[in-house]
């Protein structure tokens, strides 16, 4: 028996996971419309490889990865592309985001697979490839997996952690996914394994799934590996990454740090199941289990398409007609989504169905009696409640001081809370007029510092001409003292230059002057028709016998001084 | 626009304070057994002054008053403030009590959860100022019946010495202010019981025993009570063991005076005292310190209520300067 380590903290809600996984995976039928959104992992959104009018194969890709932090998008099914527009998006924002609208053709027609032996493949081509394969971490986080199959600054890991812990209370997609496909999970593991070079995989799976725990035990011995499964005791928020690695391994990742420094990777087991997939058999991210849960007749969990609307997979399950919202996620950390049509996407482990009777809005918020029960149940070890107090007054510096950027907002805090405080609204606050003021500074910064580098480079500017324009006098006046004459329109005033360098300077500018303007000024004389030409020399005859001619000037007979101003 | 976490665990300041209430009946029981029920008098005017001046106040301020009067907090106030003082004083002593914790400790500051000093205590200190005599007339166990303090209580004439027996802690201090010894004051005194004070060793088991229930519902955590306890009972024991004729026992200590009551219901008040576990360990100490000084040293025969406001002051220092190490800013951690 592997001995544990505890984290601080967490609660104890009720699981409510029962009734979800009473029965096996359902795979949700093809709805009418399928609404993928091209931005579905962290990074940089994908660019649409489609167009409206195009037919798409399962499969194919849709959106290209925009650089190496950002992830593949892919057609869920065959049919017609009807549009590429913006769609509201699974975000309590209520933003849209650019998404491609697929009308399925019903043929579920597969596009060219391309599979992998993983032993045989250089890591980087597999990390390409499985960027390319859209692969998201499928805990909720959607960070481009490929980014985290990198064994840490030694070229080893020492420990492989799947997080099948699955704390939240009504998800159960990890559950299911465990209980009925755990070899696919071994397997995804086994690759994971091979890339990161970890001498150890852990598997945590929370006590309170014994089913799970027994299926992915009897799949790690079906496949001969050597990896250990450990049932942790149940306790939220016992799966997140940093408080899984604490109780596995009881090492601690310090907000801002990566695992990897401490040779500790963690994928969820839904990812490692899905880069089984690519590899082995080809299918790219495309669709994914998720919990029907909360307000409806028959919980349960569905293999649902990406893009796939909320509302047609929630129909299965019948929804009940007091519903209010959606939540996406549980209901410790769900985010609320802004419509019933909102797609399922990478990210969605869980439509939670809401009304009123099953999460009664919160009571009246009352004062703080500073009791300490927000510390005591706050796994990043915390103080809420001076946090929530700094906040209030916008004293965000000292929010800052009091590691505010250290919470995981994870709930655990207004969860028992006796004065029914939002504190995680007060931390969602003060972090985004944290990061809107230190976004206000760097504009500001960045303005300052052209503003000075402008005034520098004029500065600069300045000097190099100055110095410029005295090297060059300096070497004419030493020209001018070895070479007494240079050419035939300068001749008189550079035979003085001995007498007085100065005024042979002068003189020299005056010359070269004059010698650039009859070169650089176009000249109204040059290129000119035969008329004109004749025209010419009629005037010019005139003017000898009218003894106007000009001075005499540059070949060819000059125009005069007005001759510029002639000029069209 | 309501945002997660979307369930909570079914708590509340009222639940908080309504046990706090049922935690203090045991004490109270012992209290009215030993001393007669003269105090519920008391108790009963306090609850009702303190939930009106709660509602003027909020209403004063603007605020809404059935959230703030039905939380209890003001008639948790109230009872502690009654079981500090002594159960016969005249009805408007208590209602100053309830006037000075309530609208000007509390209140006066911001309500609740903003007062830096325990609101009891302040109007304990205020009070034994102000009304010495008045606050050290505490009757004897069995001494007074019912209609006698009801009398005393409603203005009634007051003869010191026919209503009132000296404190355990006033005896102490008298006989050694003699020059006798602590075996000599303690024979020839009928002030004293078993452990403490006569009857009032009863009324101290009732609040460890309420003390218990706290604990058990997690209303309180275990350092402020073992902090406050095991100063006391360490620098009287080292006392005592260095000299017994000049100094009390520990168990007298711990079992005289306010010692349970502040020990389970006082210094745990979290508003105005410390809040990290290391913070509550100095917290508590401290008052058990500056108590024992105050009655072994001082001019008044407990000082608990001192202690406790002194400490007050230290709390956002002690809890700026004991602030727990963060998860994953731990030292030894590789």
């Amino acid at each position: 028996m592997r001995s544990l380590f505890r984290f601080h903290g967490g609660v104890k809600p009720a699981t409510n996971k029962a009734a979800s996984t009473s029965e096996p995976i359902v795979k949700a039928p093809l709805p009418p419309r399928l609404v993928v959104p091209l931005h579905q992992s962290i990074g940089g959104t994908p660019h649409p490889l489609v167009r409206a009018g195009q037919r798409v194969l399962k499969g194919e890709l849709i959106g290209a990865a925009d650089g190496n932090v950002s992830s593949a998008v892919h057609a869920p099914t065959s049919g017609l592309v009807t549009a590429v527009e913006p769609a509201l998006m699974a975000h309590p924002s209520g933003l849209t985001m650019l998404s491609v609208i697929i009308e399925p053709d019903g043929e579920d027609r597969w596009a060219e697979l391309d599979r992998l032996n993983y032993k045989s493949t250089p890591p980087d081509e597999l990390r390409d490839f499985v960027r390319d394969a859209g692969i998201v971490g499928l805990g909720g986080a959607v960070f481009p997996t490929h980014l985290k199959m990198n064994p840490g600054r030694e070229g080893r890991t020492r420990t492989l952690v799947l997080n099948g812990a699955e704390c939240e209370p009504f998800i159960t997609c990890d559950d299911m996914l465990m209980r009925e496909r755990a070899a696919g999970i071994v397997k995804g593991t086994a690759i994971l394994r091979h890339l990161l070079q970890a001498d150890e995989v852990l598997i945590g799976i929370e006590d309170n799934k014994p089913e799970a725990v027994a299926a992915m035990q009897t799949a790690v011995r079906a496949e001969g590996e050597s990896m250990e499964v450990v049932a942790i005791p149940t306790r939220y928020p016992a799966g997140g990454a940093k408080q899984l690695i604490r109780v596995l391994t009881g090492i601690e990742v310090p907000h801002g740090r990566r695992s990897t420094d401490f040779g500790v990777q963690c994928f969820n087991v839904g990812t490692a199941y899905a880069v089984f997939e690519a590899l082995t058999c080809g299918h790219p991210l495309i669709s994914r289990i998720v919990t029907v849960a909360g307000n409806v007749d028959r919980p349960r969990n569905y293999e649902v398409l990406i893009g796939t609307p909320m509302s047609d997979v929630v129909r299965l399950s019948g929804q009940r007609t007091d519903t209010t919202r959606y939540l996406m996620g549980g209901p410790m950390m769900g985010m609320r989504m802004p419509g019933f049509d909102v797609p399922v996407v990478k990210a969605t482990n869980c439509i939670l169905v809401a009304s009123d009777a099953l999460f009664p809005p919160p009571p009246p918020e009352q004062a703080c009696i500073r009791c300490g029960e927000c510390a005591r149940a706050c796994p990043a070890d915390l103080q809420p409640f001076e946090l929530y107090w700094f906040s209030r007054a916008k004293n965000f510096g000292k929010a800052q001081e009091y590691n505010l950027f250290d919470c995981i907002e994870c709930g655990c805090c207004a969860y028992v809370c006796p004065s029914h405080i939002p504190l995680v609204d007060y931390y969602r606050f003060s972090k985004s007029e944290i990061w809107a003021r230190e976004r206000d500074k760097s504009a500001s910064d960045q303005a300052r510092e052209r503003f000075e580098f402008r005034n520098f480079r004029q500065e600069r500017e300045k000097e190099e001409k100055a110095a410029k324009l005295a090297a060059k006098a300096a070497e004419t006046r030493a020209k001018l003292a070895t070479e007494p004459a240079v050419d035939g329109a300068a001749a008189t005033p550079a035979a003085d230059a001995a007498e007085d360098p100065k005024k042979a300077l002068i003189a020299a500018a005056l010359a070269r002057a004059q010698a650039q303007r009859a070169a650089a000024q176009p000249k109204n004389t040059d290129n000119l028709s035969a008329e004109t030409q004749a025209e010419i020399e009629q005037i010019e005859a005139r003017r000898r016998t009218t003894g106007n001619a000009p001075a005499s000037g540059p070949a060819p007979a000059g125009t005069g001084a007005s001759a510029p101003d002639t000029q069209p | 626009m309501i945002h997660s976490p979307y369930i909570r665990k079914p708590a509340s300041v009222q639940r908080v304070m309504g046990t706090v209430l049922v935690a203090l009946l045991p004490g109270l029981a012992a209290y009215v057994w030993q001393f007669g029920a003269g105090i519920l008098v008391n108790l009963a005017l306090a609850s009702v002054a303190a939930i009106a001046i709660e509602a003027l106040v909020m209403r004063l301020r603007k605020r809404p008053v059935a959230l703030a009067v039905g939380d209890l907090s003001a008639v948790v106030t109230a009872w502690l403030v009654v079981l500090s003082i002594p159960p016969i004083v005249p009805w408007w002593i208590t209602l100053l009590a309830v006037i000075i914790s309530i609208g000007v400790a509390k209140h006066l500051y911001g309500g609740l959860g903003q007062n830096p000093f325990n609101p009891a205590m302040v109007a304990f200190c205020a009070l034994i100022v102000a009304y010495p005599a008045l606050m050290s007339q505490w009757p004897g166990a069995g001494q007074l019946d019912f209609a006698a303090q009801l009398d005393l209580i409603l203005g009634g004439a007051r003869q010191p010495d026919g209503i009132t027996a000296a404190t355990a802690l006033d005896a102490l201090r008298t006989g050694m202010r003699s020059g006798a010894s602590v075996g000599t004051v303690f024979s020839g005194n009928s002030a004293f019981g078993i452990a403490g004070g006569r009857g009032w060793e009863w009324v101290a088991a009732g609040y460890a025993l309420g003390g218990l229930i706290l604990l058990g519902t997690r209303v309180i955590t275990w350092h402020l009570p073992a902090a406050f306890i095991a100063m006391l009972a360490v620098v009287s024991g080292l006392f005592w063991l260095i000299d017994p004729a000049q100094h009390a026992s520990p168990l007298f200590h711990l079992a005289s005076g306010g010692a349970m009551l502040a020990a389970f219901f006082i210094v745990t008040d979290p508003v105005s005292g410390a809040t990290t576990p290391r913070g509550k360990l100095i917290f508590a100490a401290g008052i058990a310190l500056i108590a024992w000084l105050i009655r072994s040293f001082g001019a008044y025969p407990d000082g608990i209520a001192f202690g406790v406001l002194l400490m007050n002051i230290c709390v956002p220092l002690i809890d700026m300067k004991t602030q727990p190490p963060v998860f994953g800013h731990r030292g030894g951690n590789s």
